[in-house]
């Protein structure tokens, strides 16, 4: 347990965010890296510990010029970035290394100097899901929702109100790739992706990245921005294939990670004031909340359909617009973490009043893992 | 045979009984000796207790649909819309496929309905198991 005694002091996205073709994935990672470390005042020569998803660790910290003492190359999709945020508490409290950064890069627009899709046909997934015409992540996330709407009377309506709340975040902040308001009928019209999905209800793909950077709490107080403490985390896995998934209506790895994260930080769902959870697909809030405990099994949609997780509404939730209003370069969770710094820092474009703790949610792969962290603008 | 489609599965050893019975029109799972249960996809050992006490079964075929999404892309050796399914088998796991013999509509395909296994040869070495409704089935 480390509650609270790790802090984050640096946190930057990239210089640009959308459509950046003059990047490359590890160019990516480097200016959010730089970013990070003006920020907080730093250079790379202070960096002892680094680390990242989609790249390797060796390649970011060569790239920048640092010589870390640790490093953790933990990938396990878009929710590598919390993880991260978890171990370096770990190993910080544990005197492993003193300063962390944490970097993610991604082309996933623009496709430059980024790294292959695709599986080996000898895999699990290549044998037992491959040959079924899945394409990609629009068709193997989706496919619980239905299952769910069947069981818990999610409506059609519900699911597309949660693209529609989202972009009500998103056009308040300048920096989101979709700032236009759209209406249940909007998203309902859009093009079919997989049903029962529309365009509108799944996520964008940009160019773009984000960095932390991570010390002990008792040299937090020293950097120029506020520190946003690490109250507690989570992680978990459950299946690399998400027809093996034990349950289409919840998630495992989400239940498990989300307890671990609230026992550590010690505190309870009416002290959250604000809440991330990546939404690659409008039904993963909806997942979230449920399994993250913050409403009862069935209860979701029906939650955010009555403005609850809206601007002005009592649980803010993906202030930012999401990875279906913001951004979502491929491993979103980078950018939900950010978000929560800001929100904690009173630094955010759709600045929630009085914000002291947010929860940061992540997903990686579909429904394949999970990490969770509780983050707090006050030492505990 | 329809048009080819991609990617075709490449068995190792451990799902070699797998294919081998695909080939020949049967769909084979796997149950534990130990705690009875079955499973899939294959491997040497029951991932419910961790016993290698293990036999390869003949399943009757017979699944309920759990789930599914109707893909409204292009995707190699599939004409869209076409639905992408998970069904549970009557022995207990379940598993991705597609649906044949039934209209890819959301009208058409209802969850929890019955339906019953049949192979589609892609090659000499590779069948796939998909599923169609039970004809007897409301």
């Amino acid at each position: 347990m480390t509650r609270g005694s790790v802090a984050i002091v640096g946190a930057a996205e990239t210089t640009e965010l959308g459509v950046i073709p003059h990047l490359s994935q590890l160019g990516l990672h480097a200016d959010a890296a730089l970013n990070a470390l003006a920020d907080c005042g730093l250079s790379p020569s202070d960096i002892d510990g680094v680390a990242t998803a989609g790249e390797s660790p060796t390649a970011v910290a060569h790239y920048l010029g640092i010589t870390p003492a640790w490093v953790d190359g933990t990938a396990v999709g878009g929710c590598s970035f919390m993880l991260h945020v978890r171990h370096a508490a770990a190993a910080i409290a544990q005197g492993l290394c003193k300063t962390v950064l944490i970097t993610h890069g991604q082309s996933g627009r623009s496709r430059v100097g980024a790294g292959g899709f695709g599986f080996s046909a000898s895999s699990l997934a290549g044998q037992f899901e491959a040959p079924y015409g899945v394409g990609g992540p629009p068709t193997l996330f989706t496919i619980p929702v239905l299952r769910f709407m069947k069981d818990f009377g999610l409506t059609h309506e519900q699911l597309a109100m949660v693209a529609v709340v989202q972009r009500e975040w998103a056009a308040r902040n300048p920096r989101a790739m979709h700032r236009d308001p759209i209406t249940v009928e909007d998203v309902l019209a859009s093009r079919l992706i997989a049903w029962p999905f529309h365009l509108l209800e799944c996520c964008l793909v940009t160019d773009g990245g984000g960095a932390l950077v991570l010390v002990s709490a008792e040299r937090a107080r020293d950097f120029p921005m506020k520190p946003v403490y690490v109250l507690g985390s989570g992680e978990s896995v459950e299946t690399p294939l998400v027809s093996q998934m034990e349950d289409f209506t919840t998630s495992r790895a989400f239940r498990v990670s989300g307890r671990m994260a609230f026992a550590e930080a010690g505190i309870t769902h009416d002290d959250v004031d604000h809440l991330m959870i990546y939404d690659a697909f409008a039904h993963l809030p909806i997942y979230g909340l449920e399994d993250l405990g913050f409403v009862a099994r069935g209860e979701a949609g029906k939650f955010i359909q009555e403005r609850n997780t809206a601007p002005g509404g009592k649980l803010p939730l993906n202030t930012n617009g999401g990875g279906l209003s913001y951004t979502h370069t491929g491993m979103y969770g980078m950018f939900a973490l950010q978000e929560s710094v800001r929100q904690l820092r009173g630094t955010a474009p759709a600045q929630v009043p009085d914000v002291r703790i947010s929860v940061a949610h992540g997903v990686g792969g579909m429904f394949a893992a999970a990490g969770t962290v509780v983050l707090a603008n006050e030492a505990p | 045979m329809p048009e080819p489609r991609l990617p075709k599965p490449k068995p190792t050893p451990e799902t070699q009984a797998y294919w081998d019975g695909a080939r020949a029109g049967e769909l084979r799972l796997q149950r534990c000796r130990a705690c009875k249960r079955a499973y899939f996809p294959p491997r040497p050992f029951c991932p419910h207790c961790a016993s290698r006490d293990v036999e390869v079964f003949r399943a009757s075929g017979r699944a309920t649909l759990y789930s599914y999404v109707i893909h409204h892309r292009e995707s190699p050796g599939f004409t869209p819309p076409y639905a992408i399914a998970v069904v549970a088998l009557e022995e207990g796991p379940r598993m991705m496929t597609n649906l044949v013999g039934v209209a890819q509509t959301p009208e058409a395909l209802v969850l929890d309905m019955a339906l019953e296994v049949e192979f589609q040869a892609l090659d000499a070495e590779i069948s796939l198991p998909l599923f169609r409704p039970t004809k007897a089935s409301s």
